[in-house]
Formats: C-alpha cells, structure tokens, sequence
C-alpha cells in the first residue's frame, strides 16, 4: 500500500459507558481501497467504535484522523461532511417517509429556489436500488417494508453520498445469501475506486470472502489485526471468543412426537392456501426469498396479520387465533424480526422487557412482585447469556446482538409450546449462536415445536429436521433437512424445480 | 455531572418536593399572608378538580394517549349533576350519573382512538367542542345554583377541617399511583406506551387496554365536575377553561412523555401542586391573571427543556 497516511485511523480510543468499558485504547487504520472487518463477540465494542467514526458519540480519550488530520466530531453531520457515510445497527430510517425522501434525508436534491426535485430523487434512488439488486419502488413508505428492505435502503442511503469512507455495522444480517453477494459486488466496485470500507459482521464465511484484513475487538480492546491470508476462520473465532468453539449445530431429533401445530388452507392476502405441520420435537425451517411470503405465512400463524381463511389446530384442536394475545394464551410464542420495531421497549429496563410476556409469572394477587420479576429476570439473563451490567440497564444500551439475546429469552419465560421464530439469530455472534441453537434444540427435546425462519441457509440446514420451501406465496416443497442442499432449496425457492415432498 | 444528581434528576417526584418546599419557603418571606392557613387551604381545595383529572392524564399519557376533552367533560358531568339534583334525583343516584356521563364520552374518545385510527389530539379536540357545546345547550349558557346541602358538604365540610373532595383527592392519588407502579393491569400501561407493536405482540390486549385509559380518564373527569359542582355550590358550564393544558403541562412536569411509556400519578398530581402553588404565588405578589398563564407557560418550556438535555446526557 502506498506512503500515504491512511484514510482512517483511530489512536488510544477509549469510552466508557457507566458500569462499560466499552472501548479501551483501541488503535487500528484503514486504507483507501481496503475492506477492513471488525470482528468481535455481542458488547466487544464494534458499534460503538463505529459511532464514535461517524460522530454519534464522542471518545473519552484518544484521536480520530482522517487522511492523517486529527479530527473531532460535534455531530453526525460533521463526520458526513468529512466524507464518511455510516449504515448504522439500528435502522435511522423515517417510517413516514418514502424510500426516496430516506435515501436523501440529509441533501435533499433541489432545484431553482430550494424546490425538492422529486423526479432526480426518484430516479436517482432507484438507480441506488437497483446496484443493491432490488426493485423497491422509491415512492413506498418506508414503514410498509420488511426488516431486509429496510436494511438495503439504509445501504443506499449511505451510498448516495459518495463518501470516501464508508462503515457498514452488520449491513447483511437482514439480507438473504443473494442480497449479500449483491452489496459484496458494490462494496468490491467501491474498493477499486479507493473507498476505504469498514466492515463489522458475525457471518464468518462473508467476512472472509470480502475482507482485506481482519480486526479482532475483545472486551473493547485490541486482540490483533491481520491480513486475510494470515488468519483461518477458526483463528478468528479463537480471537474473539477466546476459547475454541464447540459444534455449531446440535443434533437432530431421532424422533418426533404428535401434531403440535397444524395450519389447513391459511390464507393471507397473497399468501397461501398453505398447509402444514410441526410436531413436538421438531424443528420446521421455513425458507424462501423476499417476497415469498414466509414472514406473511408465520405472523397470519400467531395473529400478527390478517388471516382470510383456514385453521389453526394446536394439539390436534382448532383454536381461535385472530389476535396475537389469543395465540400466546394457547401457547404459541413469536418472535419477529425487527427487535426494536415490534419486541423490545427500548426505553425500559432489561427486566421490565424479560416479564412482559409473562407476567403472571410474577404477580400475586394482581400484583407484580418486584423481587420475584428481578428474580426471573436474572435467570433469563444467565440462560441466554445476555452481557448487560444488570437487569436495571436500558434495553436500548444493550448491544445488538444482546437485544436479540433478550427477544429470545423474553419468550422462553412463558415456556411455550410452540415457538415461531423470524431471523432468530441475526446479529448474534458465533459463539452465542451455537449456545442458541442449542437452547432451541434442547427446548424441542422438551415437546416443543418450532417454526423457524431464517436467511441464513446454512442455519436452516443445519438446525431443522424439515425444511418448506417458499415461492410465490405458496409452499413450493418440503425437503429433509438433513439430505437437502442448498442448491436445492434455492431451486425450489425459485420456483424452477418441481414439488417434492418428505 | 455526577452520578448522584443524575439519580436524583431521575426521580422526578422527588425534585417536585425540592422544588415545593423550597418555593414555599422563599414564598413566605415575600408575603407574610402566604403561610397561612387559610391560604393554604385554599390553594389545597384549588387543586383538588386539576389533581383528579391528572390522575386519568397520567395513566393516558403513559399508554401513549393523549385527552384534550378532559377540562370540557368535567364541566359537563358538573352540570348534569346539578341538573339531575334540581330535577330532584336523589344525590347517590345524580353522582353516578355524572359519572356514567364521564365515562362514556370517555369510552366514545378511547372508540375513535382505538377502532377508527382518529389521530388522539384531532378525536379528543372533537369532543371537547361536543362536550363544552352540550353543557351550554342544557344550561341554556347559565349557571345551576342551590344544589342541595348534603351534596355541597363534599365540597365543603370534612374531618381536620378540609372538606372531602380533598380526602377523596388525596385517596385516589395515592391509590391510584400504587396501582399504575404495581399492578399487573396497569403495568401494561407503560408496555403499550413503551412500543406498542411490541406490546401487542407480547400477548397484551392493546385495543381493549386502550378504550379502557380512556374511559378512566373520563370517570375521573366526570368525578371532577361533581366535585367542583360541590364546592361552588353552583354548576358553571364554561367551568375549567384550558385546565386540559394545565392538567397536561402538569403531568409532563411531573415525569410524563408525550411520546408515552413513562410518567407517574404521583409526579402528575405533584406537578399539579406546584401550578397551584405558582399561581398562587404569583397572585400574592399581585401580578396579573395573564402575567400568570405566560408564567406557567414558560416554567413548562424550561423544566421540559432541562429534562431533554438531562436525559441527552444520559444516553
Ligand atoms: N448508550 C450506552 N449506555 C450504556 N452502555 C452502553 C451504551 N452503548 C453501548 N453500551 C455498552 O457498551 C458495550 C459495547 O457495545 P457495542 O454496541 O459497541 O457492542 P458490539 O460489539 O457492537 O456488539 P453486537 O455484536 O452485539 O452489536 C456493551 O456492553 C453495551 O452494553
Ligand atoms: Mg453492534
């Protein structure tokens, strides 16, 4: 690389958090032209130096430079006007606005006297769009998208501003495999340009195939920084975890029990008639591309969204579900995609969100016992390993990967019996993956059953018994987890495969 | 700032207290007459329809609601309290009907809230004017005087020398703040108010929940009316001009968000008493009636202006 000062540096950054270190005298650069990855476990500090890069936060101590000046950051738009666009963690996106107007939030294209030129937002969004592979159209509001749409307008909007430095936290864990070799595509044509790309993931597999070198944060401090080729995934875990990791996947049922959970003909809107089946024990992936309904098909399930025809039996009786409290009252637990949107309240405590699905479990006489509700609270956390300084901490001072962590166990209080799950597991770390994968295993072996979506193939094939492949609204097939390939659920996904059954 | 004044800062009914006692204390060395108890008394016995009607606000506000109409109801169910009287209903029976009145204007705000989307502020704006406009049409725009003497004691007469509406006041604040901070049933207050998709999707019966904020607020409205009915000895129909917003202003004094989730009854009812106290002050000191409503409003803007910039701090 050349002589040049690097594009970004950061020197001795520190911030401290009450009750977190959350960064400690952390050094690295990145160069113009290079993918660099910040690789870490949930709370290692990824976000928050990621923040501080682009002004949200401000160090405690250390520097910032950019192309070797020592910069300070008032305000995100600081760091914007120093050429640094950021797709944050958390969506910044505006619900009531349309795509177009988010995509250009902070420099609104205008014409003669400061008229908004809507038609060149339009056009020039949808060009955005279209690099990301998508043909979302600018005029939709933003609220009417699902968690991936959102996350490829959020790409988009820090796109459009041609900065030079660009950091992306966790931009794939909404987004499907193609969506991601799509961004892989434009982040590669961005390299050649000689943006410098900060990277923060937990998909291991992407990391190595987009990155340049490799920064591993433990506990928010330095671990080491390597090129590529000098580091093996299992290195890299080792790094960040420090220990070596057991087994992703936990095994597969031997057997299953009876019909737990039975859908005959549901419709819902575009979606359906679908029918199908999860028995106590097993696991049901449900995989598809956007679009294809699966996120429709399992909220009309629980309640979440309209349901136009068909039954729900629950144990072999149809049940009455048309609003999401009646399907919690037979048992069946969900847990959607978008943590802030629809499962956390982001301004209460961790342990006022732990019990709000069950707190029956923590009243008496109407009552709710503050010492039983910490009590449970407590157990939640150390099942699920979620890292918070204590069960008083902000839900929304928790980092990412510990909200999700904190979805999951919320759910887990009420000891369901059937458990539907959209994109479980997104921006959590590998390590806590497994441990989840684990739990939901575990919780199967109980009598549980679990409808579970995902858009990582690998976690569906490797945690289900039973794959369904979606298309169109439709159940294309049904493919044994454990025989199927990737090939083949994305040929049935699709549509370009016939139906087969298992 | 230090960690210790940021706890302080976060409880709110605390520094009400601080604020209370010490603008007490300064008070009394302005004005000889302010310590007295006949003073008090009266600033208490002022408080009482305001502190009653924060009581439904601080429940809504905390669900994420919102009720203009509260300050028009109360005088609507005053008025209609005093007409059942002088059309000779026995008083339990006038009371009640009061409050039945409150509670289903209450119930048509939390319908059109609820079911038909109407924005909070547009619905309950809507009834204000039906409200406020009813209670002239059965007035015919005057007011409704001699009531009778046992119904006027409520407003009057009590144990310790403060009539009951005072002990009722003081019951229901304490009462009802215990329940929003303990109950199972009103904790879900603050989940629907905290993220109301998430709410509903953790088993919660949103919409029921709802309508029910709503008509409690407008009981209590309709209770507030009685009351004040009681003590003026008269119903007046254009009773409690722009109490909505002091009621409202309160409440955020006390903690409240517009953005819901948060908020207590004691910070509202606290919030209340120091408005009362302020007005009070501020008309020892001989300023004028509209120097006040300017007053209020500018302790509004800087106490919420210092708890955005605390809470900024925080994050
Ligand atoms: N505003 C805040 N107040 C208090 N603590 C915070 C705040 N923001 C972050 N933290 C804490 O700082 C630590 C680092 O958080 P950060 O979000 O940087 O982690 P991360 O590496 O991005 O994790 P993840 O992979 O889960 O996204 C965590 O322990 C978190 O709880
Ligand atoms: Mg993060």
């Amino acid at each position: 690389m050349s002589k040049r000062p690097p594009e970004l540096a950061v020197e001795g950054l520190t911030k401290v958090f009450p009750g977190t270190r959350a960064l400690d005298d952390l050094s690295m650069s990145v160069e113009p032209g290079e993918v660099h990855a910040v690789l870490g476990e949930n709370g290692a500090g990824k976000t928050t130096l990621l923040m501080i890069l682009s002004g949200v936060y401000a160090p405690d101590s250390g520097r910032v430079l950019v192309r070797g000046e020592e910069v300070s950051f008032a305000r995100a738009q600081d760091a914007q006007a120093a050429g640094i666009g950021t797709v944050f963690q958390e969506f910044s996106l505006v619900g009531r606005l349309t795509v177009a107007e988010n995509v250009f939030a902070s420099h609104l294209p205008t014409r003669w006297l400061g008229v908004l030129d809507r038609r060149r937002m339009a056009r020039e969004a949808r060009e955005l769009l279209r690099t990301l592979g998508s043909e979302l159209r600018p005029d939709r509001s933003v609220a009417s998208l699902d968690v991936g749409e959102r996350q490829l307008v959020e790409i988009a909007k820090a796109l459009s501003l041609r900065a030079s430095v660009l950091l992306l936290d966790e931009p794939t864990s909404a987004l499907s495999a193609e969506e991601a070799a799509t961004l892989f595509e434009v982040l590669r044509r961005l390299r050649e340009q000689g943006i410098a790309i900060v990277f923060v993931s937990h998909r291991l597999a992407e990391v190595f195939e987009i990155a340049d070198r490799i920064t591993v944060l433990r506990d928010g401090r330095l671990v080491d920084t390597r090129r590529r080729d000098e580091i093996t995934p299992d290195d890299a875990v080792r790094l960040m975890v420090g220990r070596e990791l057991s087994v992703l996947y936990p095994g597969r049922t031997e057997e299953t029990g009876p019909a737990r959970l039975e859908v005959r003909g549901l419709r819902s809107g575009p979606v359906g008639p679908v029918d199908l089946v999860v028995h106590a024990g097993e696991i049901v992936g449900v995989a598809g591309l956007r679009g294809s309904g699966r996120s429709r098909l399992v909220r009309a399930i629980v309640g979440a969204e309209r349901r136009d025809a068909g039954e729900i039996l629950v144990d072999g009786s149809a049940v009455r579900i048309d609003r999401p409290w009646q399907a919690v009252g037979r048992g069946i637990a969900f847990v959607p995609a978008g943590r802030m949107e629809e499962a956390l309240f982001p301004r209460m405590s961790l342990a006022r969100n732990l019990v709000s699905t069950c707190l029956g479990l923590v009243t008496r006489l109407g009552i709710v016992r503050a010492a039983a509700e910490r009590r449970l609270a407590e157990r939640l956390v150390r099942r699920l390993g979620v890292r918070a300084r204590d069960v008083e901490q902000l839900v929304q001072t928790l980092s990412g990967g510990n909200q999700q962590k904190a979805v999951l166990a919320k759910w887990l209080a009420l000891e369901p019996r059937v458990l539907v799950v959209d994109e479980p597991t997104q921006g959590i770390d590998v390590g806590a993956k497994a441990e989840i994968h684990a739990i939901l295993r575990e919780l199967a072996e109980g009598g549980l059953a679990v409808l579970m979506i995902s858009s990582e193939l690998p976690e569906l094939l490797g945690m289900c018994d039973r794959v369904l492949v979606m298309a169109n609204g439709r159940v294309r097939g049904a493919l044994r987890a454990e025989e199927a390939t990737e090939e083949q659920v994305l040929a049935l996904a699709a549509g370009t495969a016939g139906e087969e059954a298992a | 700032m230090t960690e210790a004044v940021r706890r302080l800062a976060a409880f709110r009914e605390l520094v009400l207290i601080m604020i209370i006692v010490v603008s007490g204390i300064v008070m009394s060395q302005l004005s000889e007459f302010f310590f007295t108890e006949g003073n008090l008394r009266s600033v208490v016995i002022g408080m009482v329809p305001g502190a009653i009607i924060a009581i439904g606000m601080a429940v809504l506000l905390a669900s994420g609601g919102f009720d203009l109409s509260v300050a028009a109801v109360m005088a609507l169910c005053g008025t209609i309290c005093a007409y059942l009287l002088s059309e000779g209903a026995p008083i339990p029976l006038a009371i009640v009907g009061a409050l039945l009145l409150g509670a289903l204007v209450g119930s048509g705000n939390g319908v059109l809230v609820t079911f038909l989307r109407v924005n909070p502020l547009v619905a309950t704006l809507g009834t204000l004017l039906v409200a406020r406009g009813l209670a002239l049409v059965i007035t015919e725009g005057y007011n409704i005087s001699n009531l009778p003497p046992s119904f006027v004691q409520l407003g009057q007469e009590g144990p310790l020398d403060l009539p009951w509406m005072v002990w009722i006041m003081l019951g229901l604040v304490l009462l009802a703040d215990l329940a929003l901070r303990h109950t199972r049933f009103l904790r879900q207050v603050y989940y629907m108010g905290g993220n109301e998709r998430a709410a509903r999707l953790s088993g919660i019966r949103v919409d029921a929940l709802r309508v029910f904020t709503y008509v409690f607020s407008g009981t209590l409205a309709g209770l507030a009316g009685v009351l004040l009915a009681a003590r003026l000895n008269t119903a007046v129909p254009t009773a409690g001009q722009n109490l909505e917003l002091t009621v409202i202003a309160a409440a955020v004094l006390g903690g409240a968000s517009l953005t819901g989730g948060e908020g207590t009854v004691l910070g509202a009812a606290l919030g209340i008493a120091f408005l009362a106290l302020l007005s009070n002050a501020l008309t020892l000191l001989h300023v004028s009636i509209f120097w006040q409503i300017v007053t209020t409003g500018i302790v509004l803007i800087a106490a919420v202006s210092l708890d955005m910039l605390l809470r900024r701090r925080q994050a």
